[in-house]
């Protein structure tokens, strides 16, 4: 059997993973049970379905600072709008719709401008977060017997753990994801942009309306991140998730993407989410370390995956001239 | 295939949860906001000591400033079966859910310092203190000392539209009531630290013809007097003689200040919220006595006969 080297990092995380969550339930046996499984599932469901947007945009070349705000500005308008009296499904709609529109016109001046991603994503990430204040700096509690039906519902699984509504999104989010980016054109065109722009465009990718896409799908799924991080705390607060895109590309590039475009896979990303959310919980579990070595974990590890992809990139780059002049040596 | 190891699995999941319950030692679990000031520095360190004089295990998670981080360690807290759970609240909204998942797994929580805004039968009680007392206090104290003089006081606030700015506004209020002798002339926000509650004092000195209008300050924390005590100095007055200082909180450095006879009085607000709330969960676990769904903790007053140095001592170390 052989691996394709471009999986390399992917198992690597897969990997790491399972090792490090069988070193866990060595220490505290009580980290296997369902309770702590649907934990990591429904804790990390805001990041993890914002981190499914960052693969696409991470896998196209891109990067996209705007999710933090983007969630804090969901919550806060959901929150005030639903107090106000709208519907929560009318509600929810239109601000997907928002989303959506944002992370398009993000999108759109990153391609007609010729702007990089970064400078305009940190405009919109400004933009988000100022408008969340704008609407309300205060915590904006949110009650209404739509959203707690939405947020309670959840399947009791066998040693009290529950499989909550929006851990089930998350899922969901995952599968179509990856769907999306295996199975469909738009898929193979984001691989295709990221791996070398000049070459998409000469194999005919619509590079304007690819790149529209990319980010309002990322604008999407950071407005469903928001109504998600709404249901979890049932509360819109304008300070909520900062630093929140920090952590979907932490997970992004642990879960084996390269950070620079092309190659990874959707599923690592659900790896790498898991990686974190393990890592809290372990340090919750101990009780006596510092929370803040999650962050020196975390970058820990991120400096172990660039370097791994580095290497594979080397590596393979080393076999394609070795190869080459060993068919060349032969005609 | 797939469908009966999944079987297998999750009856091993429910077999290991079923036996990881025994316990012996009580285990608390205590999700504190983070480490923005020295006060909460202070009960961090209170609480780990309180704990540790009762035998209790306690597993310490900081939050970062971020409710989901405190929802996270709630969740991983029950997962882990332990018999309490101690919150510092960052925000009073969204507490709803993760408190109704502990009720359902029978862990009695207790709130630290802050309350939520869900409904009473969530949380076993709630351990703070009451600002409007503490300012009662400060307001009581500066009438005794005063008696029927007259005594015009400057007011430093805390931030606008924060609630212990208010509340101890009000309390102050109400404890110089009825005194007519003693007037608030000037009020004005100090922010609650050091360097705006000097600049402040500066100006409400040049204002007051360099102090001489004013017989006492009040400040809405200890930070804002020490530097008011500053501006005080520097105007050429006797802080403490002059002008009376009181202030809240207790933070070592006011002691200092009182030591040195340029703080007159300050209102404690204890960074032991833990010791109480240890109390009334022993009685509960023990017993079942239910504890009342307010326990309100001491505002104690502190003075120049308080023995100052005593008390700076042993405050320094706890991390104010």
């Amino acid at each position: 059997m052989r691996i394709d080297t471009r999986n390399l990092p992917f198992l690597a995380t897969l990997a790491i993973f399972v090792v490090a969550y069988a070193l866990c339930v060595s220490q505290f046996p009580a980290m296997l049970s369902t309770r702590v499984a649907m934990n990591l599932l429904t804790d990390n469901a805001f990041l993890g379905i914002a981190a499914v947007g960052m693969t696409f945009v991470i896998l196209s070349g891109g990067i996209d600072l705007s999710i933090g705000s983007v969630i804090a500005f969901t919550s806060v308008f959901t929150a005030v709008t639903v107090g106000a009296g709208l519907h929560p499904a009318i509600v929810l709609l239109l601000v997907l719709v928002l989303t959506t529109a944002f992370g398009a016109a993000m999108g759109g001046m990153i391609h007609l401008l010729k702007m990089p991603p970064f400078v305009v994503t940190l405009a919109g990430m400004f933009l988000a977060r100022g408008a969340a204040f704008l609407i309300s700096t205060q915590s904006v509690p949110l009650s209404h017997p739509f959203i707690d039906a939405l947020s309670s519902f959840y399947f009791r699984l066998p040693g009290g753990g529950r499989l909550t509504s929006i851990a089930m999104l998350m899922i969901a989010v995952f599968v179509v994801g990856t769907i999306v980016a295996r199975r469909t054109r738009f898929g193979a065109n984001i691989y295709a942009l990221g791996g070398n722009p000049q070459s998409a465009e000469l194999m005919g990718v619509p590079i304007g309306r690819t790149t529209v896409a990319i980010y309002a799908t990322s604008g999407f799924l950071a407005g469903l991140s928001g109504i998600v991080y709404t249901l979890y705390t049932s509360a819109g607060y304008s300070l909520a998730t900062v630093g929140v895109e920090l952590d979907a590309i932490a997970a992004v590039v642990i879960g084996g993407t390269l950070l620079t475009g092309g190659a990874g896979l959707v599923a690592g990303t659900f790896i790498g989410i898991l990686i974190q959310g393990l890592i809290q919980t372990y340090i919750v579990f101990d009780g006596t370390l510092s929370s803040w070595w999650t962050k020196i974990a975390i970058g820990v590890l991120l400096f172990l995956f660039i370097a791994l992809q580095r290497t594979i990139l080397w590596s393979t780059e080393r076999g394609q001239a070795s190869r080459r002049t060993a068919a060349m040596g032969a005609t | 295939m797939k469908l009966r190891r999944l079987a297998v699995l999750s009856a091993a999941f429910a077999t290991l949860a079923a036996t990881t319950v025994a316990a012996s030692a009580i285990t608390v679990g205590f999700s504190q906001i983070g480490s923005e000031s020295g006060w909460r520095a202070a009960e961090t360190t209170v609480t780990r000591q309180e704990a540790e004089k009762r035998g209790i295990d306690l597993k310490f998670a900081d939050a970062q400033q971020k409710q989901e981080n405190q929802i996270k360690a709630i969740r991983s807290f029950i997962a882990q079966g332990i018999d309490a759970i101690l919150v510092a609240p960052v925000v009073a909204t969204g507490w709803d859910a993760v408190l109704e998942e502990a009720k359902d797994a029978d862990i009695p929580v207790i709130l630290l310092d802050r309350t939520v805004d869900s409904d009473k039968s969530l949380y076993l009680t709630a351990v703070t203190s009451d600002l409007v007392h503490e300012g009662k206090v400060a307001g009581e104290w500066l009438a005794k000392d005063v008696g029927t003089n007259p005594c015009n006081v400057v007011e430093l606030q805390g931030t606008t539209g924060s609630s212990p700015a208010i509340d101890r506004k009000k309390g102050f209020e109400e404890g110089i009531a009825g005194h007519d002798n003693i007037k608030i002339t000037r009020s004005q926000t100090g922010d609650f630290t050091r360097t705006k509650g000097k600049e402040v004092m500066e100006s409400f000195l040049r204002a007051e013809d360099g102090g001489k209008n004013i017989c006492a300050v009040y400040a809405h924390n200890d930070d804002m007097a020490v530097g008011a005590i500053q501006a005080i100095k520097e105007a050429g007055l006797k802080p403490g003689t002059d002008i009376k200082v009181v202030s809240i909180d207790a933070v070592p450095d006011i002691f200092l200040a009182m030591e040195a006879g340029e703080a007159n009085a300050t209102v404690e607000l204890t960074p032991n919220m833990a010791g109480p709330a240890f109390d009334a969960l022993k009685a509960y676990l023990d017993s079942g006595t239910e504890p009342p769904k307010w326990i309100q903790t001491e505002s104690k007053l502190y003075t120049q006969s308080d023995d100052p140095k005593a008390v700076y001592e042993a405050k320094k170390d706890l991390g104010y």
